[in-house]
Parts: C-alpha cells; structure tokens; sequence
C-alpha cells in the first residue's frame, strides 16, 4: 500500500505560559488518507487548534514528523512553507478573516493574485467560483455588507480556488445560525464529495458526527479516532 | 511556476490599504508634504536672498573698489574696522588718479538733511562727491547736466535730485533751474537722476547729489565716508588694489590704515555666506521630513498592529514573508511619492506666492533642493517604512490571526 496521504508521527506542540508548559500536541501520531471527512472535537483547550493550524503549516512543531504527499514538512524553510500552504492547503476559520476592504470577488482573487496570475486569468476563474456558491450577484460587496453564511461561503470560495487538496475548516459555523451552518456544511461535504480531504474543527456534535472519521482529542492527546 | 504577486496587483493592494484608511494616510501625507515644502520653501529664501545680494553688488557697478578709513583685521569683507587711524581726505582721493589701473575715482561725503522747495519739504541722505561718481556707481541722469567737471576743492551751490526727491519736492513740475533749500545753504538743481532703484541698502532714488566740497561745508565735514573707486577692466582690479594701498600709505607716513574692498571678492565671500545659509536652512527642513519619517513609522507601526489579522490570512493564503514585507514597503514608497509630489507642488506654489506678494525678491529653488527633497522622501519613506513592514512580516500567522 502506498504513503498516506499525510502522515504525523509523534507530533509535540508545547506553550510556555507562565512557569507552567502547556502540552497543545502531545506525541500525536495521526494517518490521514486523501479524500477522507475527519471531524476533530473535544474540550476547549484541548488541541484542536493547534494541530489544525500544525496541519496547515501556520504553526511550527517541537518534535515528531509530518509527512505531506510523502514529503517532510517539519523540516522546510518559512518560504517553501508559504509555497505548501498557497498550493496545497485552504483554510476557513471562524471568524472568517475577510478583509473588509475588498470586495466578495476581491477575497476570493487574493490567492489567485499572490501566485502571480494575470488579472485576465483570474477574472473568469474568480466568477466561476462565486457562482458554483451562489454569490455571483454580490460578488461586489464588501464583507460588511454580506451576512455571516455568505462571508463563509465567500471564504470557502477563496480556500478552494487553487484546488488545494487539503481543506482546513477551524470550527466554520461557530459564528452562524443553524440555517447558514447546514448551508456551509453541505458546501464543505459537497467538495469533500468531489475528492478535497476535508479537516473540520467543531464544538457540534451533530455536524461532528456527520464526517466519515471522527476524532477526539483531550489534553493534546488523540483519545477517539474512528470511522 | 511563477509565484510572485505582479508589481501591479502589489501597487493596487497597497493603494486599496492606503485608501482604506484616510485619516491614517493623510495625516502622513501632510506630515510628509509639509516637510519636502519647508525644503523647498527655505532653500529659495536662501537662494533668494543670495540672489538678492549679490544682484545688489552687482547694481554697484563693476571694476568696484571701495576705499574705507580704518585697517580691517581680516584681509576679506570689510568688517570690523579697528582702530583709530588717519581721516580720508579730498586729496587722498584726487592721489588716486595718478594710477594708470584706475578709472573713476569718486570720493564720498556722506550724511542727511532736510531738503525743500516752496512749502514741500523731505529729509534724505545726501552725497557729496564729483562727476565720476555718476560713471563709477553706473548712474544716469533723466534729465539735465551732471556735476560741474571744474575743480573739486572749490564748492558750488548745484545739485542732482534723486527720482524720488524729484516727484516728492517737484510734483508734475520742471526742476531744472529751480533753487531748493539743503540745510541751510541754498542750490540750483541741474539734473534729476534716471530711476536706479535699490542698491545695496540705499535708495539711490531718494538721494540728493552735491558737489563733495559743499558736502563738506554743509555737514562741517572735512573727511571722507569712503572713495568709490573703478579700474579700467576686471584684470586690472589687482593692480589698482595695489595703487590705491601704495599711494593711500606713502600719504599717510607708511600707516596702512585704509581698507580697499573689492567688489569681486565681497561678492564672493556673501554668495559662500548665503549659500551656506541655503544648505543650513534646508538641512533644518530636511530634519522636519526626519520627523515626518518617525510620525510614518510609528503609524505604520500602528496599522501593521490593526491589521495583523489581514497580515495573519495572507500568510495563510500562502503569501511569503518577503511578500508581506514588499506591500507593506510599498505602502511606504506611495506615500512619500504622494507626499513628496504634494510637497513640491505647495512648496513650489508658495514661492510663487512669494515672489508675486515680494516682486523686488525673486526667490528660487535651488535645483539641488528639488533633487534632495524628492531623495530624502524616498529615503525616509523606504527607512521608516521598512521598520513597521519587517515587523508585519515577521509576526507569527496563528497569533496574528487570533489578534494576538
Ligand atoms: N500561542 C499560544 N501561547 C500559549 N498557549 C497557547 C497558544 N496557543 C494555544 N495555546 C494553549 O494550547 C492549548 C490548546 O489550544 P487550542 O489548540 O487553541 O485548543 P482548542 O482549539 O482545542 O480550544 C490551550 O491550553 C491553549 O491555551
Ligand atoms: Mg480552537
């Protein structure tokens, strides 16, 4: 059988807050296949950010491996991360992180602009995303002016551009109603459903209980992983 | 695969930050182009006032020495005139034009009374000399005779009205002939001067012209103020500096105690005088465009804390760290071309305004103020900038995410 998809081995995370150090990840060693639906839950403070955030290389690790497409991460220079993270990696967070300045379109270009593709190109790329979401009409707005489940769907729009194949989702309806979170969630299972490995951080058991392989994390520490 | 933001798109993100926030980035905006105006606006006073001055030595008339009573300590300007020392005399100026290097030799008694004509009346300097004066000192008269070329020693009760003098005692009315009254002595005005102007302090306009013997029993005056003195050409300045010290000490038993000046050589020491003056005043401008540069840094520094978590999301969209840097540096570089264009065009504008409001004063830029404004925006705009932009680059993406 070929490599995982992504492989953590014995990942650490540790914070030092005060005289006291905080164990974020400790010795999780996780296999991930490409195409899977994980939902990670658990306590609050228990690691789920982080090993999000590890996954999606915005936070360094103290010790362990991780392998991406049978490729070591852990050991890369800040720049090929950035690569990593502009190809192959989406992210949408709770509090979507839009900014306010551009408009819907203008978000979802932002990846498109930073890997230096002509405006031309981007255009047309950049309404076929907004229209497969149903934003085409407010493709002008700005995020003040779009209501909590279309600022996601923009930013799921922005995550899934490039085509990353890795799909990071650090609880995404934590700031919707219920209406809009099923609206998201059948968004994010539908690109699950085309082939994208989608990661989902979340506090609700139901939409926790809909992905294909659910874990549960507690003190840093893996402690429920199954299908 | 080509990976870097087109320096376009960095161009529009970076305006659409700018714009984003207006109060932020005119107050930079100000403070920048408030400081490349001060450049500006200082160095053409300088320059100006260089101008002005040397413009006014050179109203003088050329081939110009000036022979003064009292040793100067310096060899240079005639400043600081120490002790006490023998009294220029009529004869003393008359030696003078034995050198064959000297032209005109024009001595000068110099001092203000009250002149007046039927019931009009106007107290102004008036200058004893002789005919040479009028070629030494480039003057013209507008109508009449100049002084009588006779000898020197011996008074006549003539004089020439100065354009002002002439209008203020004669309004739309002849003078030549006419007797006006000078102090207490009485004389026949026979030529009126050709407007001259200002030169070097006095108003040659508003100046009456008596022979330097009248002058001398007008004012109970027998010395001389000063001798105007011009050599045949500008070669033979040397040689008649020469003359008039060789004469001026045999005169007066081996005693140097005369300054002569020479025009070219004032000149030159005003032109270093002011435009050292220039480069001060633009190196104290150039200190309010550092300062600008620190109030740029430190709302930058603001902005990159505000928008750590737009830093955050680029990073995550994958944006490298040189890439953060470069926005946040273009930023930087928009707002000092902004404020460096919006400077020039004030402090170009206000002296325009100047030279309209002060037309006797034309102030200039120097070229070299232009050049190193537009320069030290840029270098303050890319040094202060740069601060702020490492540091958006530097931050960690989770924290500034979180706002932390
Ligand atoms: N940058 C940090 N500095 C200090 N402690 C941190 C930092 N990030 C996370 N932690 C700590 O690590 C633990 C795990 O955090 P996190 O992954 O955010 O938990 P979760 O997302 O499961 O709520 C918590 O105790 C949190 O306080
Ligand atoms: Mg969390």
């Amino acid at each position: 059988m070929s490599e995982a998809f992504i492989q953590l081995k014995d990942i650490c995370r540790h914070f030092q807050v005060g005289d006291e150090t905080v164990h974020a990840l400790d010795h999780v060693t996780l296999d991930i296949q490409a195409g899977d639906y994980i939902s990670v839950m658990g306590p609050s403070g228990s690691g789920k950010s982080t090993l999000l955030n590890m996954l999606g290389l915005l936070d360094q690790t103290d010790a362990g491996s991780y392998r991406f497409e049978g490729r070591e991460l852990t050991t890369l220079a800040e720049e090929k991360r950035a690569q990593v993270r502009r190809e192959k990696m989406g992210f949408i967070f709770q509090s979507f992180h839009l900014i306010p300045r551009l408009s819907a379109a203008e978000n979802v270009e932002l990846p498109l602009m930073l890997m230096g593709m002509p405006a031309a190109e981007r255009k047309a790329k950049v309404n076929e995303a907004l229209a497969s979401l149903g934003l085409l009409e407010r493709a002008s707005h700005r995020p003040a002016q779009l209501s909590g489940g279309q600022q996601q769907r923009v930013a799921i729009a922005r995550a899934t551009i490039l085509q990353a194949p890795l799909l990071l989702a650090d609880e995404p309806t934590g700031n919707l109603d219920s209406h809009s979170s099923a609206d998201v969630i059948h968004i994010l299972e539908e690109l699950n459903a085309q082939g994208i490995t989608l990661i989902v951080v979340t506090h609700d058991t139901n939409i926790g209980q809909r992905a294909r392989r659910k874990i549960r994390m507690v003190d840093g520490r893996i402690e429920q992983d199954g299908y | 695969m080509a990976t870097d933001v087109k320096p376009q798109d960095t161009l529009h993100f970076s305006y659409q930050a700018l714009r984003a926030y207006p109060g932020r980035t005119s107050l930079i905006l100000l403070a920048m182009c408030i400081g490349v105006a001060a450049i500006i606006l200082l160095t053409s006073l300088g320059e100006g006032a260089r101008l002005y001055v040397i413009g006014q030595f050179q109203g003088l008339g050329s081939n110009l020495l000036l022979v003064m009573p009292g040793r100067s300590e310096t060899s240079g300007a005639g400043v600081g005139l120490v002790g006490t020392t023998r009294d220029l005399t009529l004869e003393d100026a008359l030696a003078l034009q034995h050198s064959s290097a000297i032209k005109d030799v024009a001595p000068i008694i110099f001092g203000a009374a009250p002149v007046s004509y039927e019931s009009l009346e106007r107290e102004v300097s008036i200058m004893g000399s002789t005919p040479a004066l009028l070629s030494a000192r480039q003057l013209e008269l507008a109508i009449g005779q100049p002084l009588p070329d006779t000898n020197p020693r011996v008074a006549t009760a003539v004089c020439l009205l100065g354009e002002t003098v002439w209008q203020e005692l004669f309004p739309n009315r002849n003078a030549l002939g006419e007797w006006v009254r000078i102090g207490a002595a009485r004389f026949r005005v026979i030529g009126v001067l050709a407007d001259k102007g200002q030169s070097l302090g006095s108003n040659l306009n508003d100046m009456v012209i008596i022979p330097v013997a009248s002058a001398r029993n007008l004012f109970n005056q027998p010395s001389l103020f000063q001798i105007v003195v011009t050599a045949h050409s500008q070669e033979q300045l040397g040689q008649a500096q020469q003359d008039i010290e060789r004469i001026l000490r045999q005169r007066h038993d081996g005693e140097e105690d005369v300054t002569v000046i020479r025009q070219d050589s004032l000149i030159g020491t005003f032109d270093n005088i002011l435009g050292a003056l220039t480069w001060a005043l633009g190196g104290i401008a150039a200190v309010s465009l550092v300062v600008a540069g620190i109030l740029i840094m430190n709302v930058m520094l603001v902005a990159v804390s505000q928008r750590k978590a737009e830093i955050g999301l680029l990073k995550a969209l994958g944006a490298p760290t040189t890439q953060v840097l470069r926005l946040f540096l273009t930023e930087a570089t928009l707002l000092a071309a902004a404020g460096g264009a919006i400077g020039l065009l004030l402090g170009l504008a206000g002296v325009f305004a100047l030279n309209q409001a002060v037309p006797e004063f034309s102030a200039q830029p120097p070229l070299w103020a232009l050049i190193a404004s537009v320069l030290i925006t840029f270098i303050t705009g890319l040094l202060f900038g740069s601060i702020p932009a490492r540091q958006a680059a530097r931050l960690d993406p989770v924290a500034a995410l979180s706002g932390r």
